[in-house]
């Protein structure tokens, strides 16, 4: 009985919201303001149940010795944060951004460089004849080898802005702009084909979930 | 020829509103297949959980929430089943609070379904905060993070934990995602552990995550609506995905027409000014 009641609650908050294509009316207002009151109210009940209580407050309470007392510097940091609001010591906010935009950028350089960049330029260095089970598979590989290269040089040419795009540097450019252009259009064909499978997630809940017409 | 492509450019939008929906609607309610071959690199993901020796332990991380559970929920399952059907132990974790109710609901309907049992086969272990600092954890003790499960059990208390201390110890790790936490994995799990990891991805972000393949820093990919189809196809279990393509197929060929006769219009249009 509770799952038949949440079933029509969701449905009527999909049909509210796909009303919107026909034009603006009070239901998808309604459920506009359900769902941003609800994600609000969630993010900041989450954040009080995940970081802010056992971390903080669960952490003084619990925790002994060192482990204890170094609390007070993130605790001290949060309270730092919150003078953005007193306009005399905003100033001092900027000492708790500072951390964390130092915290993050530690992570992020050497996350990015030990698993992104490294790995990723060592993967272009690829043999431009690849023996396969038969011709047309060396052929394939080799092709694909071909292109990953010659779209990794040609696009990082195409960011060379030291001299003016012309005679070779220009044709090269332009082969970099293409690559780049091909693979937005990846992105975009895929970024089409994942609205539509939400489309599809909706409507497969309202005819099979909800209507069991299929 | 100018007309039609003039009234054609002023055609009420909610006209190809219906059209979609009719192509949308249509072939789920008549419950329409199409034959579906699967894609060399979801082949790839499922050939190396068919590797995977009996026992082994897989950690699924659950980085997605409602807005992309069309797409990942059928994958979820799809994976879910072959791990089960292959008596391998699941853990499962969650970046994304809002969605982690989803993997638990899904690993719930399974292990059910499989006849698993809670602490044995499988153990669920939540969401922690920080996304970076619950990686480079795991790969110390599982315990510094998680020191139990999402219930509160002592992880030493769960049989299957007993000897699972960090990356060292889960075979695979496989991230569901809809956002840029799987390039964290990669680069914290498999860059500084070697950590093995196949991503199951929303369609928006599979073309970023290609080049991880490519560079051999995953081991499979199932990208989207498609790959979630092709997994099913894969494991056997037809479900959402695979009755969703018929209608994926019908609208991506909708928004080609629409596409080629916009240009032409585009043309026709300029050509007569």
């Amino acid at each position: 009985m509770t799952s038949v009641f949440w079933t029509w609650v969701a449905a009527f908050f999909t049909l509210s919201i796909l009303s919107f294509l026909y034009k603006d009316n009070p239901f998808y207002k309604f459920a506009e303001h359900i769902y941003v009151g609800s994600s609000a109210a969630f993010y900041v009940l989450q954040l009080w149940v995940f970081d802010v209580y056992p971390k903080l407050v669960g952490g003084f309470q619990y925790k002994v010795g060192i482990e204890k007392w170094i609390l007070i510097i993130p605790a001290f940091l949060s309270v730092l944060m919150l003078t953005r609001f007193i306009k005399p010591i905003s100033w001092l906010s900027r000492w708790a951004i500072a951390f964390t935009v130092g915290m993050a950028a530690g992570l992020g350089v050497t996350g990015l460089l030990q698993g992104f960049l490294v790995p990723q330029v060592k993967a272009t260095f690829l043999p431009f004849y690849v023996p396969g089970t038969s011709f047309w598979n060396s052929f394939y590989l080799s092709v694909n080898n071909i292109l990953i290269v010659l779209g990794t040089v040609a696009t990082i040419f195409y960011f060379y802005f030291s001299r003016e795009h012309k005679g070779a540097l220009g044709t090269i450019s332009r082969a970099g702009i293409t690559f780049i252009m091909i693979a937005f259009g990846a992105s975009f064909g895929y970024t089409v084909m994942a609205r539509v499978s939400l489309l599809i997630g909706r409507m497969y809940f309202l005819i099979h979930d909800w209507l069991h017409l299929a | 020829m100018r007309e039609f492509f003039e009234k054609l450019g002023k055609i009420d939008r909610r006209i190809i509103y219906l059209i979609v929906a009719i192509g949308v609607i249509t072939p789920i309610l008549f419950k329409a297949r199409l034959p579906i071959k699967p894609l060399p690199e979801v082949r790839q993901a499922f050939d190396y959980i068919e590797s995977l020796p009996e026992s082994s332990a897989v950690l699924i991380s659950i980085d997605y929430d409602a807005s992309s559970m069309p797409e990942l929920q059928p994958m979820l399952y799809a994976l879910l089943r072959h791990v089960f059907r292959k008596n391998l132990r699941v853990i499962m974790l969650g970046h994304w609070p809002l969605g982690v109710p989803l993997g638990q609901i899904a690993l719930e309907d399974v292990a059910k379904e499989m006849g698993k049992k809670y602490g044995v086969d499988y153990c669920f272990l939540g969401y922690r905060p920080g996304i970076a600092a619950v990686m480079l954890n795991l790969g110390k003790e599982i315990r510094s993070v998680f020191a139990s499960d999402y219930k509160y059990t002592p992880l030493d208390s769960l049989p299957m934990m007993r000897n699972i201390h960090n990356y060292n110890d889960i075979a695979l790790l496989i991230g569901l995602e809809a956002g840029s936490v799987g390039d964290f994995w990669v680069q914290f799990a498999q860059a500084r552990f070697n950590q093995k990891i196949i991503l199951g991805s929303t369609a928006v972000i599979t073309p970023d995550i290609y080049p991880y393949l490519q560079a051999g820093q995953i081991v499979g990919l199932i990208g989207g609506l498609r790959g979630a189809a092709d997994y099913e196809t894969l494991v056997n279990t037809p479900g959402p995905a695979s009755i969703g393509m018929y209608s994926q197929t019908v609208v991506h060929i909708l928004v080609v027409a629409l596409i080629i006769l916009g240009n032409v219009g585009y043309f026709v249009l300029r050509r007569r000014k």
